[in-house]
């Protein structure tokens, strides 16, 4: 039998305990190598949202955040694990590539832009296909093959940097710069409207586009009959096939729509900051999408809260380098790891635990409950 | 709680007692304030609805679950048992429904399984082979201990969980529904095993929701209702109608009240049906078959006939390896192309056997479940929308006429008890107004009050006019609704029989046994 929970535990409490562990066992690896532990928290927290540069920051890494952990999330409501969103996402630098390099000398940006959103998402969707088509036809574990097509699209990338996109003459692995038709604007008026500044944060119109994402996602997965059956899919194939969902459609148009989300983030480092296509520009993305989704029980809302968080822990952690010298680069990714560990691994740690305190309270409730009324 | 005391075997002495013991699953108070004495060298036959905490009782006591409060006592010692380890420690063995065991193992295999003592098997398979001799000897039990368990037929396989229990020095045997997927004729077998290990002394505890298996064989009965006990009662000083009653608390009928069938054309026919499953091995052989409006045609026989089988394809979602499946005039794809969404267009509905693998979603809301596989209809669609309101709108009506409880459309599916659960695929199924209706196992684990109601609402939908296939593996049940009974035995019908032949001759074709000479293979005329 299972044990049901008060909804405010299961996405509130639960998800506070385990980021308290977190960074209580955090606190002890900065401790070990002799700083201290609160301040590293100030610095890491100030670091992230104590100035508006810092917050341009955060919010810029967390819009990353949110494209790959709905990624992970719709193809998760399918039953499948897509851990394959980093080289999804590396794709969909093509697609946003293909189209500012197209368009960035003769039209404004924002014409400029749904090419590029288009070009994203098809080809994160494209990047998407042959894992999935291999797992609905053939059987082949969509786990497996999204993780080796992280490595043929981080070959085929440079390939095609080195061979194709590199303007002649450059040394670098990369496109030529694009001009302002290729470039989205950043937010400065946000927050120059809260009295503050972005500084030089690349944080830009790409974050909208992946809110819309996140109420497109929630649409598409409780509102419509595809979400329906791409649900029932996820949680009971046999009940899918009984009621005619045909099973091999809905894993391809799921690993689709989830390729294609991954492809769209793209957009954000791609046209919204370095305004050129580079080599490794997801920088990890999907794989912290997993987490993301995890952490937010493949809710949207949770997707952005926990897109949030992420963005913290890199741009404080960026700070917190910078600032401690003892703490080093790889101490923060250890901090990070440590975060994901316990937020996602080890999600359910205090759950039994906690059904059983609030067991125990129903019931005792219930019987003052009964006693009162006799 | 007693009642007079009249003979009962055993020295009187308690082998089980439980005091107040409590058991709750978030909000849901599965035991509450259990007392219960069984004595030991009886046979003690616990009874009650799905859902009435019998299974949580057991796993409690056998080391599943901690209670949340209350003592066990074990041959008058208080125990704690913290895991089965410490359950078999005690003395006590359990045969699950489900059984555990290695299916591509030997009995000996199984049987030394856990108690291997040590890393060399040598010595304990020849000690197990020893003592497995003489517990077949003591209790006239006869398995072959190299036999593959896979290759046993299954009441033979349920005499392996026995001796297994056995093997462990279990004094105390717990049985949880023991009969659910034998013959007749195995389970009477299984009853004869069950009084020899009660006169060597042995304490055994029947678990079950089938009255008649309580009055023929239990010393003493406990009857649960909605997490307690209600009431304990020697079997002879008891019957069906007060245990019925003492069940779902109020007085239900065990008959079902049915008219004349008035059957008309032919509105389902199969002909020459054969199945093959994934491993190529004929599932369903050469089955033929039809059924008229208005009537209902049972399908008896022991789980694992091809039943099942039969049905998944006729509905669509298996592949038949050859033959026809002709619906309302038509024939449909039965080999090719046919899906169950085409079917479920040309009024065909299907009550599968397997409600919560195959019929419901359930950490859907019941809305979502009331329109599983009818999600496509324009009704509940804007577009590619969901039509959220009318959904609700229908699953709320549903819930009105089919008296689901609690009538929440909003609700996790998994939290309604196994009746209403039933009632909603119910409630999708026949309220589509279909032609034909294909019923697999409508009461399997359903509650004694919404049997009733189910019975009730099957018979309406035969008058008015649908045509029926109903499976059931509770000969009751097809007998009592079937106004035809065909039973199948290894993939092909055995034979074709009025509901009223009496039991034993429909049990002599559910083992294979046609009347005119033992275990003919083919189909009786």
């Amino acid at each position: 039998m299972k044990h049901e929970l008060p909804k405010w535990v299961d996405y509130g409490l639960i998800p506070l305990l385990n980021l308290i562990t977190a960074f209580l066992v955090a606190g002890l690896v900065v401790l070990l190598v002799g700083e201290n532990p609160v301040k590293a928290a100030y610095l890491l927290v100030r670091g992230a949202f104590g100035y508006g540069g810092g917050i341009g920051y955060t919010l810029f890494y967390a819009t990353n955040f949110i494209f790959t952990g709905l990624s992970v999330a719709v193809a998760i409501h399918c039953g499948l694990f897509n851990i394959g969103s980093e080289g999804q996402a590396y794709v969909g630098g093509i697609g946003v590539a293909a189209a500012c390099l197209a368009l960035d000398r003769y039209v404004p940006w924002y014409v400029t832009f749904p090419f590029a959103v288009l070009g994203a998402a098809a080809m994160g969707a494209a990047w998407a296909f042959i894992p999935a088509w291999l797992q609905a036809r053939r059987g082949s574990h969509v786990v497996i093959t999204t993780i080796m097509f992280n490595f043929i699209a981080s070959a085929l990338m440079i390939y095609l940097l080195v061979e194709v996109f590199k303007p002649a003459g450059s040394m670098a692995p990369e496109t030529r710069t694009f001009e302002a038709g290729g470039q989205i604007p950043k937010l400065d008026w946000l927050f120059n409207l809260f009295g503050s500044s972005l500084g030089g944060a690349p944080f830009n119109w790409s974050f909208f586009l992946a809110l819309a994402c996140c109420y497109l996602v929630w649409l598409l997965i409780w509102r419509t009959r595809l979400g329906y059956e791409i649900r029932t899919t996820g949680i009971n194939p046999t009940a899918a096939v009984y009621a005619g969902i045909p099973p091999v459609r809905t894993v391809v148009i799921a690993m689709l729509i989830s390729g294609a989300l991954a492809g769209m983030m793209a957009i954000n480092p791609v046209m919204g900051d370095q305004a050129r296509l580079q080599e490794s520009f997801p920088a990890g993305a999907g794989f912290v999408g997993i987490a993301v989704s995890l952490m937010g029980r493949n809710h949207p809302v949770g997707i952005i809260l926990a897109a949030i968080l992420f963005g913290m822990l890199w741009q404080g952690g960026a700070e917190l380098a910078f600032d401690m010298p003892k703490i080093s680069r790889d101490m923060i990714v250890v901090i990070q790891g440590l975060v994901i560990l316990f937020a996602g691994a080890l999600e359910h740690m205090y759950r039994p635990a906690l059904s059983r305190a609030f067991a125990r309270r129903q019931v005792l409730s219930a019987d003052q409950a009964a006693r009162e009324g006799v | 709680m007693e009642n007079g005391e009249t003979e009962l075997p055993g020295d009187g002495a308690l082998a089980i007692e439980l005091k107040g013991i409590s058991k709750a699953f978030g909000p849901v108070q599965a035991n509450k304030d259990i007392r219960l004495a069984v004595k030991r060298g009886t046979i003690h036959g616990i009874i009650g609805e799905n859902g009435a905490g019998k299974s949580t009782l057991m796993s409690i006591l056998y080391g599943f679950y901690q209670a949340d409060s209350g003592d066990i006592y074990i041959n008058g010692k208080k125990t704690r048992i913290a895991d089965s380890d410490a359950a078999i420690a005690a003395g006590i063995g359990m045969v699950h429904q489900h059984f555990m065991l290695v299916q591509n193992f030997t009995v000996l295999e199984n049987v030394i399984l856990g108690a291997e003592n040590g890393a060399i098997l040598n010595s304990a398979i020849g000690k197990a082979r020893t003592e497995l001799k003489r517990l077949e000897d003591a209790y006239d039990m006869h398995v072959d201990p190299d036999a593959i368990i896979e290759e046993l037929p299954v009441g033979l396989q349920q005499r392996v969980e026995i001796l297994k229990a056995l093997y462990r020095g279990a004094e105390i045997l717990i049985l949880d529904e023991p009969t659910g997927v034998l013959t007749p004729a195995e389970a009477d077998h299984l009853f004869r095993i069950l009084q020899q290990l009660k006169e060597q002394g042995k304490t055994v505890i029947l678990i079950t929701h089938k009255l008649r298996e309580i009055m023929a064989i239990t010393d003493e009965v406990s009857v649960m209702r909605r997490g307690e006990i209600v009431a304990t009662r020697q079997t002879a000083a008891t019957n069906v109608e007060e245990l019925a009653e003492l069940m779902v608390g109020r007085h239900v009928l065990l008959r079902v009240d049915k008219g004349q069938s008035h059957p008309g054309e032919v509105k389902l026919s199969v002909r020459n049906l054969t199945i093959r499953d994934s491993r190529g091995v004929t599932v369903v052989d050469d089955v033929s078959f039809d059924v008229r409006a208005g009537e209902i045609v049972g399908i008896a026989g022991v789980a694992g006939n091809g039943q099942s089988q039969l049905l998944e394809a006729i509905s669509g979602i298996r592949k038949a390896r050859s033959g026809q499946v002709i619906l309302d005039g038509e024939p449909i794809g039965v080999t090719g192309e046919c899906d169950p969404g085409m079917l479920r267009e040309r009024g065909l509905a299907h009550v599968p056997e397997d409600r919560h693998h195959m019929g419901l979603v359930l950490p859907f809301e019941e809305n979502e479940n009331s329109i599983l596989g009818y999600h496509d209809k324009s009704k509940f669609l804007n577009g590619p929308m969901l039509n959220i309101d009318a959904i609700r709108q229908d699953a709320k009506a549903k819930i009105e006429q089919y008296d689901i409880r609690p009538p929440d459309c909003r609700l996790k599916t998994a939290n309604f008890s196994g009746g209403n659960q039933q009632k909603i695929v119910l409630a999708r199924e026949m309220e589509v107004d279909p032609v034909v209706l294909l019923i697999g196992q409508p009461t399997r684990g359903v509650d004694v009050g919404a049997i009733e109601f189910i019975h009730k609402r099957i018979i309406e939908m035969r008058d008015q006019g649908k045509a029926i296939l109903l499976v059931s593996v509770e000969l009751d049940e097809v007998r009592a609704l079937a106004d035809r009974v065909l039973v199948m035995f290894a993939g092909k019908v055995a034979g074709e029989v009025a509901p009223d032949t009496p039991e034993g001759e429909i049990g002599l074709l559910m083992a294979g046994i046609t009347q005119d000479g033992a275990g003919r293979k083919g189909k009786a005329a």
